[in-house]
């Protein structure tokens, strides 16, 4: 669909992005931080932080925007430094603004990326319609967007950013400020669409509810440094700090055996189970054959479940 | 490149007829000149309009106040109503949304000058008909025609460099307005003054310097000056710039 603009297509194996030390400096103040990162194809990836982490100048740095202070990017193959042309013409873009003119109807906006995109007058606008008819707006394409509702906005400006089939999307907070049914409703686009369309979805969130939905891998940044990276399960687990322990033979040896350990940071023993608070660096293996070790039979051991949003508040509140 | 800076003309006019929702406001705003120097003025002149160094300037003050109106809207505009990002994420290369915004102007004042001028010409033959139709003398014909659209392409630079750094298009519109109007007002008042309280007689000189050879100078300094701002604005106009702005 996409005319003139060579879009290098990237196997299931080769990452879409590739971020190595990638680093901003505002002034004094670096707003991104030796940033290095792999974003598999295919994926929907949530990049996750709170305000002023560092997200949008990411995404900035990785469509070109800007020029980093140091390290470097690729995505789809082409260095962000000196392709950043190909970059913008093979990607799309949702970011913090929707970006639409109010003045215009919505099938003049898409229109005129459609343009922008050279793409062909039928194939243009076939997939106006198309886009449209999915995300059930079809019957309001003549309304100018100015009277439509924020959700409704929103939702057309994914439109927009899907327009030209694009292998790689960029969303900067796409649900930020919405009420809560519009913010379903563009999570339900934005599901549906990128399966439809098989794009990789590179999408900037603080909200965890909505990445733990949405995200096959996650990475947390703060103060433009990553803190984690991985599966939301993964990082689930990860952040888990109770270890429940079933078993017999918890006696007060083993017990002060394990309040002596640097990785336990609290300890409850209750008729046949221990409940154990661990640290972050706690290896949990190594801990449950200390208790074999010293005699206690060990029957089930269960890891305490922690949302991403336990994750992600431990990591904020850990140090760099 | 020449499709893509159709595309921004396209998008520019569409929003032009609908801005804030009206068409009628924005026919409204290009028409108000178009009526002062196409009806008023040649119908107070009389056939003198055709002669006059009076329709040269409604040639010169036509385009300056069209392009007040429009290129701080384009550029300013896309800031103040958070689209500038997206379109910057675009594909399109800076110098198609940089020219595309600032031809779009340029014609559009450029045009509605001329029609002006058309206009103007129509109005005196109807109020003022004496027996044979008048047209423009050549040199004011050529004038009119000229440094319209060069005046045009200078405010549309001008336009281009106090949009990008104004917040807001109100803003941008005011500054544009005291920077390439300002002068122009105040000209005929400081040759007035400056004719009655001291021994240089303006007035007179100015009426004696050669018309052909004053339209080649002002020709020549605006065709330098026009190079020189489309020169600084492809220079200044740039992604990395405007987003980190």
């Amino acid at each position: 669909m996409l005319a003139e603009t060579p879009t290098p297509a990237p196997t299931m194996t080769d990452p879409v992005i590739r971020i190595d030390k990638l680093t901003k400096r505002f002034g004094a103040r670096s707003a991104v931080n030796g940033l290095s990162l792999d974003i598999p194809a295919g994926t929907i990836f949530g990049f996750l932080g709170p305000n002023g982490a560092g997200k949008t100048t990411t995404i900035n740095l990785l469509l070109g925007l800007l020029e980093p202070s140091a390290g470097r990017a690729e995505v789809l193959g082409c260095d962000t430094r000196v392709s950043g042309d190909e970059i913008r013409a093979a990607t799309g873009a949702l970011l913090e603004h929707t970006g639409l003119y109010e003045q215009l109807t919505a099938e003049e906006n898409l229109e005129f990326y459609g343009r922008a995109y050279r793409m062909p007058v039928s194939a243009r606008r076939d997939r106006i319609e198309e886009l449209l008819t999915h995300i059930g707006l079809w019957e309001r394409r003549a309304d100018r967007v100015g009277t439509w509702s924020r959700g409704m906005k929103q939702r057309l400006a994914l439109a927009r950013a899907l327009l030209h089939s694009p292998s790689l999307v960029f969303l900067d907070e796409p649900t930020a400020g919405l009420d809560v049914v519009a913010a379903k409703e563009v999570r339900e686009d934005l599901a549906s669409l990128s399966e439809w369309e098989g794009a990789t979805v590179f999408l900037t969130t603080h909200n965890m509810a909505e990445a733990e939905r949405l995200c096959d891998r996650v990475a947390v940044i703060r103060a433009g440094s990553l803190i984690a990276v991985g599966e939301p399960s993964d990082l689930r687990a990860r952040g888990s700090r109770q270890v429940e322990i079933a078993g017999r033979g918890f006696g007060e040896h083993l017990l002060s055996v394990l309040r002596a350990r640097p990785d336990v940071e609290g300890l409850v023993a209750n008729n046949g189970s221990l409940r154990i608070d661990v640290n972050g660096d706690a290896d949990v293996a190594a801990l449950v054959g200390a208790i074999v070790g010293s005699g206690a039979q060990v029957e089930e051991v269960h890891r305490g479940a922690a949302s991403l949003e336990d994750v992600f508040f431990t990591l904020m509140k850990e140090e760099i | 490149m020449n499709s893509d800076i159709r595309t921004v003309m396209w998008k520019e006019a569409r929003s032009l007829f609908r801005q804030r929702g009206s068409r009628i406001r924005a026919l409204l705003t290009l028409l108000t000149p178009v009526a002062f120097f196409a009806v008023y003025s040649p119908w107070s002149a009389g056939p003198d309009w055709a002669t006059d160094p009076l329709s040269i300037i409604a040639a010169v003050i036509t385009p300056m106040l069209i392009v007040t109106l429009i290129i701080p809207d384009s550029i300013a505009g896309e800031r103040e109503r958070h689209t500038l990002p997206t379109l910057l994420a675009s594909r399109l290369p800076d110098r198609a949304i940089l020219f595309g915004k600032a031809v779009f102007s340029l014609l559009i004042a450029w045009g509605v000058t001329l029609l002006t001028l058309l206009l103007a010409l129509v109005t005196v033959n109807l109020t003022h008909w004496s027996g044979k139709v008048l047209v423009y003398a050549p040199t004011v014909l050529v004038a009119g025609v000229s440094l319209s659209f060069l005046t045009a392409a200078m405010t549309s630079g001008i336009g281009v460099f106090i949009s990008l750094r104004a917040s807001t298009v109100q803003e941008a519109q005011q500054l544009l307005a005291a920077f390439v109007l300002g002068p122009i007002t105040l000209l005929g008042p400081v040759v007035l003054i400056v004719s009655q309280t001291t021994d240089l007689d303006l007035i007179d000189r100015i009426t004696r310097v050669d018309g052909e050879l004053l339209l080649a100078s002002a020709l020549t300094a605006l065709v330098i000056i026009d190079g020189l701002l489309a020169f600084l604005a492809m220079r200044r106009f740039r992604r990395s710039r405007l987003i980190e702005s």
